[in-house]
Parts: structure tokens; C-alpha cells; sequence
């Protein structure tokens, strides 16, 4: 660590993180920084190793290599690879989401919200016995965790249904459900993971109301696909593949940085045409156009985005292509061998890799 | 087209036409079922040989009762309930707005009966007869009541399927035999000092199995039971074995007062009235009812206390739990604690009005009633277990009393004998009608504007 004066500016800082499973090689070698009171986002194609990250810094994994630090406003650092999982959120403050949305679906809204508060409640009704004897201290308590409860359900538009099961809510809500719970618990790190997956556009809004609320207060680490929700709200953009960093900085040098386009493309319309030429055009565009059928005619570029590519890549802003599984596209980047994906893939959550690219438009 | 046939002849016959031909297809097949089991008895006579006894007439009795049941469910029974539903779904808003005076005040109703119940009995069959209603119904009852309110604490808040409670029931029990026998110490020091220990033997049996889920908890946990149970026969020079210990002395009416009629503050010479041994059976069984209140009280308060509700979310989802500060081990470990202590008030309550304990009583078919009054009551349910215990321990005391049986079975009819079937069936039919036991819904523990019970489709059951 070396102490530069943006030191205490610093929330978390990962330095040769590793973690593997067996052979694979999850993570290798990741170091980035998240900055006090910033949103970092950090992206990258299906199965970079986002997950595992967030899973290495809140506990739940134990790194093979490497040291997370995480500084505390009032001063204190914590380690948090030393640290057993349940204490992460507890004392060094940091709080997360999953991507498989995990909502105590029995309990409602309320109660969830509640949970979140366990340790601080648990302290006051002394570890169970004055809570049990109805101590006032106890009920002075509680009367704040469900005033807190309240203030976090309202901010997620959430307060008409405070008395329902979390499993009745809908998909969206469900989301910003996990995140007022995560916001319960007062941390100063939050990690979401995939937030706006599967949203329809309004709920979309709906959680970036919530997400621009709690910037305020808390830094923010964002694992996201959506690449307009990170271009609008992040600061700073950790770009990951195969488990390593190909790119860091902001949003706009991210963006165009060829490494991040070849391994990830996710442009805008009118940019599809100068970094196709940067990427290397023509072979993308004939990919891009025929897909799997190689028999299909190559064409010139400009004709090609006149017609067919400009439909299949570039289309409202948020869409992204991911590639197939293969050897390293950023990699290739580098080489300078062969500049293009062989194969671009609609998402591969959504569909086997190998498919032909399409437009994502807005999800679901 | 020979497949769309059968529908139509369906439609054309008459309800009553087609109840007799059902009823017809179902004595063939219970005829076809019985005729072996029923209608032939290997027996021997008196000179040792195998013989063959024959029992047409019972076999004629059980496929007519087949036929006429079939016959009455099919043409009757099937086509009121198909017109009782078509009239909720009619009317759905009026019926799910005004649940019976009964439902609303379930709860304290359930609180007069049972502490009227041994007045009313009294009041009907005097002291002497009142004995057998008290003790057998009454206090056997309650007994098991509390036993399934201290295993749902484990099962039905934290979602932890335990086999092997009757172990914190013996440990009690044997805490109390052998320490009031040893050091005469009254009950009301034991009572404490018998849950201490069962807590602590929770927390023995938590600590070893905390990393186990689902049914490898459940494996261990019956080893467990087991294990007990079998330090109790082997370790004579203590236990004395499965001779068991007897002489235990009984509860004193707080000091003031004995149910010893040699004593000389015997309860009725201190009052002046006639000896009975009704006096204690009922002083014995307002104790229960007491040690029940304590265990109601104590877990609806739990509920609503943060270790409560992390209970709970322990149930719903471990992973989020841990993700949100909650220290998994130290959350399971207080519910096994806290459910063995009442497993272990109710077995130093047992020794106590037995008088009498060995490991006859702590067999694993005690933890599998137990369980099975928590499931078929609702996980998490007080009053649904407390019904679900009356069912099933009610129904087995029950079937003493009915020797009307044996004029339909024959003399030799021990309806005791049935009641593991009453059992099975019982848990069969309640898990098909109400899969979520008697009360499948969820009391909220908190609210901002109204209380609404939680369904039981949204709960989950725990996976360790
Ligand atoms: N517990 C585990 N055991 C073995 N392999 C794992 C484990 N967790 C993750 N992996 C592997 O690590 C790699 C990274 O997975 P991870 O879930 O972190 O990807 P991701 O970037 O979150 O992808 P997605 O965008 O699909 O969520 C994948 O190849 C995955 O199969
Ligand atoms: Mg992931």
C-alpha cells in the first residue's frame, strides 16, 4: 500500500486477488481500487468471475491469493479475506445483493427489512434477556429499527406493501427489496450484483431512483450487463475476462478502449462503424452479418451497415453483445494477430454462445 | 373415438348410476385385496397343527362396507362438495371476510377449556372418576403439547429437522430421577436445573452438527437420540439400567403443602377434607398447564425478539442470513439450546408424576410422534400443534375406551393395537387435505399497518 494522499479517499482496495476452483482459475491476479462516495462497476462477458469476486470480498469464498483492505470512515481498516463471512457485514460495513434474488420469501416486507438489523437489535435487548421482559430500552429499540425499516421501504416505493411476503412481490420490486435489506444493515460498501437484470424499462427507473438515493451516502461496488445503466451512474469501470483485468478507468476511456470492445462489444449506434474499423472491420462485419453461414457473400463495410449489421448490432442504446467462450479476445487485441470475436454470441445466459449477434434492446 | 366414449356415457348416467357401478368396481377390488388377508386365518388348534380358519362373514362385511361407503362418497358425498365449492366460488368475499366467532377467539377459548377442564370433569365424575380424565387425557395431552412446542421452536421456527428430541426429554427426566433421589432437592430447584442441562445437551448436539443440512442433520440427530438412550441402559452403576429408577419423589405444593398421605401437612389434612388422590393428579396437571403457558409465552416473544426472527430467516435462507451480519452458528445453537430446555422442563415434569422413569419411555417412537404432531399441526403453529396433540394422543387414549369395537371385531379386538394405524392414517389424510398441517399460515411478528397471516405457500420449510 503505498500512501498516496487519495489514501483515505480509498473504500476498497483488492491487490492480487486469486481464487480458484480445482483447476480453473476463477480470478487471476486482480487489483482495483473503489473510491470513497463512487459508484465502481465492474463488467464483463458471462462466467469473467464478477460473482466470484463479490463472493471473495463479502466472505463467502476464501481467496486462494491476494489481500482485500477495506478502510472504515472513522479510520479503521479491516482485511476482509481474514474476516469469517458473517462479520464482513457486521463490522467492516459492507453489505450485498445476489444475482438469484435471496429474499426471505415466508417473511414480509417488513420483517425482512427487520432481519437486516439483527445485530444492532440483538444488542439492545441484550442478547435476548431484557427483550424478553419487555425492558423499554428493548422497545425503544425496535420502535427505531421499524422507523429505519420504514424510511428504507419508502425510498424503494415499496411502503404500500410493507405487510406482505416478499415471495408475493413482483420481480422487480423483489429487487429493490434485496436492496433496502442490504441498506438496512448501514453499510458504507454496497455490492450489487446484477441489479437491473431482468427489469422491464419502468422498473428499471424505479431502482435507478433507489441506486442515485443511496449514492449519497454510500459507495457503491455494481456488478451490471445493462452497459447504459453503467455508463450513466458509474464513476469508474473495472472490466474483467477470463478472470482478469483488461481494462480499468472511466466510463468513457472503458468504453473505448479496444481491448474491452473486442472482448465485450457494447456500442452505440453511431459508433458502431468507426470501432468496427478500429477492431478491424471487415471481419467482424462479415461474422456479424452471416453467423454461423459461411457460405454467405462478404460485402463491403459501409453496405453492410446500411443494411443488415446496423439491425443486428446497433439499435437503442443498452444493448451488448458478449462473445463465445475461446481464447481471450483482449488477448488477441494485443497480439494485434487477429482482431476479431470468431463468433459473436447474443448473451449467453439467454442462449448458447454461437448463435448470431442480435439486438438486446430492453430486457424482458 | 373409442376414448371419448367413456366421458359421454358419464354425463348420461345419473349421479346414483354411476355411485352403484362405482361402488361395484370397488367391492371387486376390495374383494380381490381381502380376500387372502381377511377372509383366511392361519391358525393352530389345540394339537399344534396349522389350520386354515375361514371368515366369510367378515369379509362379507368389509367389501359391503367398501361398496356402500363408495356408493355414498361417489353419489352423495362427491356432488355436495362439488356444489359447496361452487358456492365459495360464488361467494368468495363474504366467506373470507367473516371467519366464525369460534376462529376469531380461538385462542382464549382454548385457555378457559383447558383451565376449566379439570373442574368440569370433577364437577361430573367426582373426585375418583375424575382420575382417569385427568390423568390419562389431561395430563398425557399437555405433555406432548409442550414436548411439540420445544421441538417447533427447532423444526418449525429454525427449520432444523431434528429425529433425536426425546433425548433432551430423557436427560431431563433422568436429571430430576437421579438427582431428586440422590439429594431429595424439591422440584422447583430441579425443574430449572433439568433444563440447564438439557440446553446443555443441545448445545453438545448442536456443535457437532452445525455443518450438516437437511437429512444428514437428520441421521445424526436420530444417532443422537439414540446414543442417549443407550448410555442410559448401559451405565448401570448410575442409571440403574433399564430396570430404571423408581421412588422419585413427588412435587410438593411449593413447600407448603404434600400429596404424601403419610406427611403430616398432607394436602387434605391441611384443608380438612377426604383423601383422594384426585388432589394431586390435578395439582399435577395445572403444573403442565403452566409449564405449557411458560413455553407459549416464551416463543411468542422469541418470535418478535431479533433471535426469533433470525430463526426464522435461518429457515427461509441461510446464505442471505450470513450476508447480512447474522452469526449462523451462534443463531442454530440457541435453538437447539432453547428447544431442549423445554424438552427437559416436560421430562423432569414426567419423572416427577410418574415416579418412575426408564428407557422404555425414551424410545425413537417418541421423537417421531413428537415430530409428527409438529408437522400434521403446521410448522411454526402453536395452536394448530396444540390441536394436532389432542388429535393424535386424544385419539390414541380414545381408543381405549371403545370396546364397542370388539362387538364389531370380535372379542379378541385390542383397538390399543391400532393406533399406529390411526396414526398413519390420520397423517395421511390431514397431508392431503391441508399439506402445511392444521394452521399451514404465518402470524407476521411485526407490522406497519395491519396484521395479515402470511400463506403457506410463500414459507419455506429449511433445509438443515
Ligand atoms: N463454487 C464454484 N465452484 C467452481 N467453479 C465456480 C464456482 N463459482 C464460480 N465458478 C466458476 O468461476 C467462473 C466465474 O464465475 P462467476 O459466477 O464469477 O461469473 P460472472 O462473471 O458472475 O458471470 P455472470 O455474468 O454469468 O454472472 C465460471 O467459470 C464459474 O463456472
Ligand atoms: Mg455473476
Amino acid at each position: 500500500m503505498n500512501a498516496s494522499p487519495s489514501m483515505n479517499d480509498i473504500i476498497l482496495q483488492v491487490e492480487h486477488l486469486s481464487m480458484k476452483f480445482g483447476g480453473l482459475v476463477a480470478i487471476g491476479d486482480l487489483s482495483f481500487q473503489a473510491k470513497r462516495g463512487e459508484i465502481t462497476a465492474l463488467i464483463g462477458p458471462n462466467g469473467a468471475g464478477k460473482t466470484t469476486v463479490f463472493n471473495c470480498i463479502t466472505g463467502f469464498y476464501k481467496p486462494s491469493e491476494g489481500m482485500i483492505t477495506l478502510n472504515r470512515r472513522d479510520g479503521s481498516t479491516y482485511l476482509l479475506e481474514r474476516l469469517p463471512n458473517h462479520e464482513i457485514p457486521a463490522r467492516a460495513k459492507v453489505a450485498r445483493t445476489f444475482q438469484n434474488i435471496r429474499l426471505f420469501s415466508g417473511m414480509t416486507l417488513l420483517e425482512n427489512l427487520l432481519v437486516a438489523q439483527h445485530n444492532k437489535l440483538m444488542k439492545a435487548s441484550g442478547y435476548t434477556m431484557l427483550g424478553l421482559f419487555g425492558f423499554s430500552s428493548y422497545r425503544k429499540a425496535s420502535a427505531e429499527s421499524i422507523d429505519l425499516a420504514r424510511h428504507w421501504l419508502e425510498k424503494a416505493n415499496l411502503v404500500d406493501r410493507a405487510d406482505d411476503p416478499a415471495g408475493d412481490l413482483p420481480y422487480g420490486a423483489q429487487r429493490r427489496l434485496e436492496i433496502a435489506r442490504a441498506m438496512c444493515t448501514g453499510p458504507e460498501l454496497l455490492c450489487l450484483d446484477e441489479p437491473a437484470a431482468g427489469l422491464n424499462p419502468k422498473e428499471s427507473a424505479a431502482l435507478n431512483a433507489l441506486l442515485m438515493d443511496i449514492r449519497d451516502t454510500t459507495s457503491i461496488l455494481l456488478i451490471e450487463h445493462d452497459m447504459s445503466v453503467v455508463m450513466q451512474i458509474s464513476d469508474h469501470v473495472v472490466v474483467l475476462e477470463y478472470g482478469r483485468k483488461i481494462s480499468d478507468g472511466s466510463p468513457q476511456s472503458v468504453r473505448t478502449d479496444p481491448r474491452v470492445i473486442a472482448a465485450y462489444l457494447g456500442v452505440d449506434d453511431e459508433e458502431v462503424e468507426t470501432v468496427l474499423t478500429e477492431v478491424g472491420d471487415e471481419d467482424v462485419i462479415e461474422q456479424l452479418d452471416i453467423g454461423p453461414d459461411a457460405a454467405h457473400g462478404p460485402g463491403t463495410s459501409s453496405s453492410f451497415l446500411a443494411g443488415p449489421v446496423t439491425d443486428t448490432i446497433g439499435h437503442s442504446e443498452g444493448e451488448r453483445v458478449t462473445v463465445s467462450k475461446g481464447a481471450s479476445k483482449a488477448g488477441q487485441v494485443d497480439a494485434k494477430a487477429n482482431a476479431a470475436p470468431r463468433k459473436p454470441a447474443e448473451r449467453a445466459t439467454a442462449k448458447p454462445a454461437g448463435s448470431t449477434a442480435k439486438p438486446r434492446g430492453g430486457r424482458k | 373415438m373409442a376414448v371419448t366414449v367413456s366421458p359421454e356415457r358419464d354425463v348420461v348416467a345419473t349421479p346414483v348410476q354411476r355411485a352403484f357401478r362405482e361402488a361395484l368396481y370397488a367391492a371387486a377390488i376390495a374383494l380381490g385385496l381381502f380376500v387372502l388377508f381377511i377372509g383366511l386365518k392361519t391358525d393352530q388348534n389345540i394339537s399344534n397343527e396349522l389350520i386354515l380358519v375361514q371368515r366369510w362373514g367378515l369379509l362379507a362385511i368389509v367389501v359391503i362396507a367398501t361398496a356402500v361407503g363408495r356408493f355414498l362418497y361417489v353419489g352423495y358425498a362427491q356432488p355436495a362438495m362439488e356444489r359447496a365449492k361452487a358456492q365459495k366460488a360464488a361467494a368468495p368475499a363474504a366467506a373470507a371476510t367473516a371467519p366464525g366467532f369460534i376462529r376469531r377467539n380461538f385462542n382464549q377459548i382454548g385457555v378457559a377449556v383447558l383451565l376449566l377442564y379439570p373442574v368440569a370433569i370433577v364437577l361430573l365424575f367426582g373426585f375418583q372418576g375424575s382420575l382417569k380424565w385427568v390423568d390419562n387425557f389431561g395430563i398425557q395431552i399437555l405433555i406432548y403439547v409442550m414436548l411439540a412446542w420445544g421441538l417447533n421452536i427447532v423444526i418449525g421456527l429454525a427449520g432444523l429437522l431434528d429425529l433425536g428430541y426425546v433425548a433432551f426429554y430423557a436427560v431431563g427426566a433422568y436429571a430430576y430421577a437421579l438427582l431428586g433421589t440422590h439429594f431429595g432437592l424439591s422440584f422447583w430447584i430441579l425443574l430449572p436445573a433439568a433444563g440447564l442441562m438439557a440446553a446443555f445437551w443441545g448445545v453438545m448436539l448442536g456443535f457437532p452438527v452445525l455443518r450438516l443440512r437437511g437429512d444428514y442433520l437428520a441421521i445424526v440427530t436420530l444417532a443422537f437420540g439414540e446414543i442417549i438412550r443407550l448410555v442410559i441402559i448401559n451405565w448401570r452403576e448410575v442409571t440403574n439400567g433399564s430396570a430404571g429408577i423408581s421412588g422419585i419423589p413427588k412435587v410438593s405444593f411449593f413447600g407448603l403443602m404434600s400429596f404424601n398421605v403419610s406427611d403430616p401437612n398432607y394436602i387434605a389434612k391441611v384443608l380438612g377434607i377426604a383423601q383422594s388422590g384426585a388432589y394431586y393428579k390435578i395439582f399435577l396437571y395445572y403444573l403442565i398447564l403452566g409449564l405449557c403457558f411458560l413455553t407459549a409465552f416464551v416463543t411468542i416473544r422469541l418470535r418478535r425478539l431479533p433471535v426469533g426472527r433470525a430463526w426464522e430467516a435461518l429457515r427461509e435462507d441461510e446464505i442471505a442470513c450470513r450476508s447480512l451480519g447474522i452469526n449462523t452458528t451462534t443463531t442454530k445453537l440457541t435453538a437447539f439450546a432453547t428447544g431442549a430446555m423445554f424438552g427437559g422442563f416436560a421430562g423432569s415434569f414426567f419423572a416427577a408424576r410418574q415416579g418412575f422413569v426408564s428407557p422404555e419411555s425414551f424410545v425413537f417412537l417418541e421423537s417421531a410422534i413428537i415430530l409428527a404432531i409438529v408437522v400434521l399441526g403446521g410448522m411454526g403453529s402453536l395452536g394448530g400443534i396444540a390441536v394436532a396433540a389432542l388429535v393424535m394422543i386424544g385419539g390414541t387414549e380414545i381408543l381405549r375406551e371403545l370396546d364397542f369395537l370388539k362387538a364389531v371385531f370380535g372379542p379378541d379386538f385390542t383397538p390399543e393395537l391400532y393406533r399406529m394405524l390411526l396414526f398413519g392414517m390420520a397423517m395421511v389424510i390431514v397431508m392431503l387435505w391441508k399439506p402445511r398441517g392444521f394452521v399451514g399460515s404465518r402470524e407476521p411478528t411485526a407490522f406497519l399497518k395491519e396484521r395479515r397471516a402470511v400463506s403457506g405457500s410463500f414459507t419455506k420449510e429449511g433445509h438443515g
